[in-house]
């Protein structure tokens, strides 16, 4: 794994809803087997954020490269759209995204929820899909749940189906948008646990979440935005010790 | 209560009662067949597609279906010529075509809002689901939207179908021997009309009943997700709090 390669690139990117501006030129570069957390309270924009990588929200100006590759952008009554909707699934399907309500669909047993992207967006034979989903769902811990549906699994068992979900496309970038924010507290730990293991299996991901000490312990990086912007960032070890910004030291203080 | 008059006529109540089924069978599946991409127009942001469909099925919707069966059986007559020259008049000079194209059309209006409701009942957080695995178009909706909307409206296509069935009984004013057209002709002969109205009335009930059967098969077997848990390991069920 070439240490420099880069997996995603984020570069300027804007968002406003409304009148209200939500990112004000946020820009990441995440190299293979990154772990990048972004941190903030809520408001700062940091969910926003993960969503225009994806354009689950579409930015209003920036760029977005995944593996080297623009999305490509157009203009449309003076704000952008994607210019290329096919590009556009196919580098989501690039990108695993695990939510913060999880949002595994409801109809589908767990097998069938991790089966369902690799079987009918990349086209694999079912077969070789459900003998892999089947893989991943025990190493999440759910081998004993597959032909279960999201609404019999307690909170952590459905966000680690989620997050096999993602893995199943395998992905060059996960995503995770406060992936243990809807968790009672005892059931953080073992989704934490997962991300943990694919952290240390070298993956490149970009986790928002408001678990300090979890970032402080994983991340090769860390973001911390307020109000749009990045206001510290760097490499767990420095930013932890030596806060340049007021803001992240107050925002650690309330939060550890 | 004479009982003979009910034997003897009971084979034409039949034949009467397959008329009925048929024409309800015909008018649900190409209803159906219409409501489906009729609902995933209505729901277009698009203002040249979404309009013409919510006037359709404002129409059908808005106006009794007597009226609507009156309007192309003997409507069809003053365009004669026009349907003559594009060679349809064949099919509209048919009661049967008539009844036929009006209950599809009225069952098609009716479904498509059962469906547009559906659809947006769909949990947005399911949809974004699918869209971030690369999902889009309809890929998402044959696999995700749909699949979930047709579950959510089926409890109330179920009355939507038991409505049509019944509804089918206005066909017999424009001639068609249906099961209540049948009886129409042994009460104007027998005057027996108790004997014939009540027969025919249990018939439609008993069809009704199998219809209801057959939905509750089909809600249980796509439900199997708001169900208790294969194991009914009760208390470590999130869906029972208390349990």
């Amino acid at each position: 794994m070439g240490a420099e390669t880069v997996a995603l690139e984020v570069r300027d990117l804007h968002k406003s809803f409304g009148s209200m501006e939500v990112l004000k030129g946020v820009s990441l570069t995440a190299r293979e087997g990154d772990v990048i957390s972004m941190l903030g309270s809520s408001g700062s924009g940091k969910s926003t954020f993960l969503r225009c990588i994806n354009l689950l929200e579409i930015p209003n100006a920036g760029e977005v490269r995944v593996g080297g590759e623009l999305i490509r952008m157009r203009p449309k009554n003076g704000r952008q759209e994607p210019a290329d909707r096919r590009q556009v699934d196919r580098i989501r399907a690039s990108l695993g995204m695990v939510f913060q309500q999880f949002n595994l669909w409801s109809h589908m047993t767990v097998l069938g929820n991790v089966m369902e992207a690799p079987v009918h967006v990349l086209k694999h034979p079912r077969a070789e899909a459900e003998a892999r989903a089947r893989e991943i769902l025990e190493k999440v811990g759910l081998g004993d749940r597959m032909d279960y549906y999201p609404s019999h699994l307690s909170g952590g068992q459905q966000q680690r189906a989620a997050i096999a979900r993602a893995l199943a496309m395998e992905p060059k970038v996960m995503l995770f948008d406060e992936p243990t924010s809807a968790l009672d507290p005892e059931l953080v730990g073992e989704v934490l646990r997962v991300i943990r293991e694919l952290a240390d299996e070298g993956r490149t991901m970009i986790v928002v979440t408001h678990e300090v000490g979890f970032a402080r312990e994983v991340s090769s990086n860390v973001i911390f935005l307020h109000e749009g912007m990045i206001e510290e960032e760097g490499p767990p070890a420095e930013v932890f010790t030596r806060q340049k910004s007021e803001r992240f030291r107050q925002f650690l203080a309330s939060n550890l | 209560m004479d009982f003979q008059i009910i034997v003897d006529s009971f084979p034409k109540l039949l034949e009467g009662m397959a008329l009925t089924i048929e024409i309800t069978g015909l008018a649900l599946i190409m209803g159906f067949a219409l409501a489906v991409p009729l609902a995933l127009l209505r729901l277009s942001p698009n203002p040249l597609v979404w309009p013409p469909v919510y006037a359709f099925v404002l129409f059908f919707r808005g106006t009794p279906l007597l009226v609507q069966i009156f309007l192309v059986y003997y409507g069809a007559g003053q365009f004669r010529p026009l349907l003559q020259e594009y060679g349809l008049w064949a099919y509209f000079r048919e009661a049967y075509f008539c009844a036929v194209l009006t209950l599809t059309l009225n069952t098609a209006a009716y479904t498509t809002e059962i469906f547009r409701g559906a659809i947006q009942a769909v949990p947005h957080g399911e949809v974004e689901a699918a869209r971030a695995c690369g999902m889009s178009g309809w890929l998402l909706n044959r696999r995700i939207v749909l699949p979930k909307a047709l579950r959510l409206a089926l409890p109330a296509y179920s009355n939507e179908v038991v409505f049509l069935f019944q509804s089918t009984s206005l066909v017999s004013i424009i001639t068609l021997m249906d099961l209540t057209g049948v009886a129409r002709v042994i009460v104007a002969r027998s005057f027996d009309v108790y004997e014939i109205y009540i027969t025919a009335g249990l018939m439609y009930l008993a069809v009704t009943y199998g219809i209801l059967g057959i939905f509750r098969q089909v809600e249980f077997r796509l439900s199997g997700h708001t169900r208790e848990r294969p194991d009914g390991d009760a208390t470590a069920d999130p869906l029972k709090p208390f349990g």
